[in-house]
């Protein structure tokens, strides 16, 4: 029974994460957070396999490696939506990036342009400029 | 190209209107897009091409045909090439408006004439060209669904009253356009840039266009599978 909360809970906040905008810092540590406490958790479980079974017995499922399976799903869903995260900011970048890169060039191609107009009028200017 | 012939004449006096900023955003149009600059030249004087990363030569055909072509690096899509447009269109000097005109050669000039007319007549700041106004346009059932549902999502996020929110056809004030800044790279941005010019709060209007839907736009346009993308775009954010 409690599996089916955690495992609906874990969905939950995974689309909450899809939908929130990524925080830099807070993101970062949480997810380095989540880094430790998902080592120390494998390797109780290597070192007392009976504990992930107690673990599960405890939460309604039948077997500690069911238990994994589901937690990998989970871990592999916030993965997915981290990274599509991640990747919206870096599109954004990269967005931002080349329109300044192409702004940059047609600035310089303008400037380069006027200052050929200006030259090759001298006649005009110095004509003009004595009258 | 046939749909160029429909073009408008040229003024009389040879001059070209020298305060509107016609953005194309370009990308991979190398069969058209020559013919296209070409008529939008002989109107107006600065019209603005922005190659997205194409692979074909449309941006030399563009620079042939005497657009001022600016090159994105890496293709990133139309909504950031009509932003990359729509800032340098609003670096030149003199632009009251600037006008967002697709490059397949589905836009009519005279329909951007009228809409500029209307634009200086009525003081609008925005004028969104719309197929929907008469039947003129001649599009499939399918299409015609894709593009009334696109009207239905972008008339409830933005809470204006448009007939048709994909339309490439659109004056903009240089006002309201300084308040334009399309984050959606993609296709997205037909109703996000609407959902930024109504946040103005400045006055729009809406004028009757023809989509000349040519065999070449036909083979080109946006599938069914697109307006799923444009969704999913709309929604995640």
């Amino acid at each position: 029974m409690w599996i089916k909360i955690i495992l609906v809970l874990g969905i939950i906040v995974i689309g909450v994460l899809l939908a929130r905008p990524a925080s830099g810092d807070r993101h970062l540590a949480l997810r380095r957070l989540f880094m430790v406490f998902l080592v120390a958790v494998a390797i109780v479980a290597v070192l007392l396999p009976d504990w992930l079974t107690w673990l599960a017995h405890l939460i309604g499922v039948g077997r500690g490696t069911d238990l994994l399976l589901y937690v990998l799903v989970i871990a592999f869903l916030v993965f997915v939506s981290t990274t599509f995260r991640r990747n919206v900011v870096l599109d954004r970048k990269i967005a931002l990036l080349t329109r300044a890169v192409t702004l940059a060039e047609a600035r310089a191609e303008d400037a380069e342009q006027n200052q050929l107009n200006v030259k090759a009028p001298t006649d005009d200017s110095a004509s003009s400029g004595s009258a | 190209m046939d749909a160029m012939s429909t073009a408008a004449p040229s003024r009389q006096d040879g001059s070209t209107i020298d305060d509107v900023c016609i953005v194309v955003p370009l990308y991979n149009e190398a069969p058209v897009i020559g013919g296209v600059i070409a008529d939008l030249r002989q109107h107006f004087a600065h019209v603005v091409c922005v190659d997205d990363g194409s692979s074909d030569g449309s941006g030399a055909i563009a620079e042939k045909a005497d657009a001022r072509v600016l090159r994105h690096p890496v293709n990133l899509g139309q909504g950031a090439a009509i932003q990359t447009g729509i800032s340098y269109g609003l670096g030149l000097p003199g632009i009251a408006y600037v006008v967002t005109f697709d490059a397949d050669g589905q836009h009519r000039i005279e329909d951007v004439i009228g809409m500029l007319e209307m634009a200086r007549e009525k003081d609008l700041a925005v004028v969104f060209g719309s197929r929907f106004l008469d039947n003129r346009t001649k599009s499939g059932w399918a299409k015609r669904i894709v593009l009334k549902t696109a009207v239905w999502v972008t008339n409830k996020t933005t809470g204006l009253r448009l007939s048709d929110a994909h339309n490439g056809l659109r004056v903009i004030r240089s006002d309201a356009a300084k308040k334009v800044n399309l984050t959606q790279d993609r296709m997205a941005h037909a109703t996000e840039i609407v959902l930024q010019l109504s946040r103005t709060r400045l006055p729009w209007g809406e004028y009757p266009v023809e989509v000349l839907y040519t065999d070449y736009s036909r083979a080109k346009g946006q599938s069914l599978w697109n307006s799923i993308n444009i969704l999913v775009d709309l929604l995640i954010r």
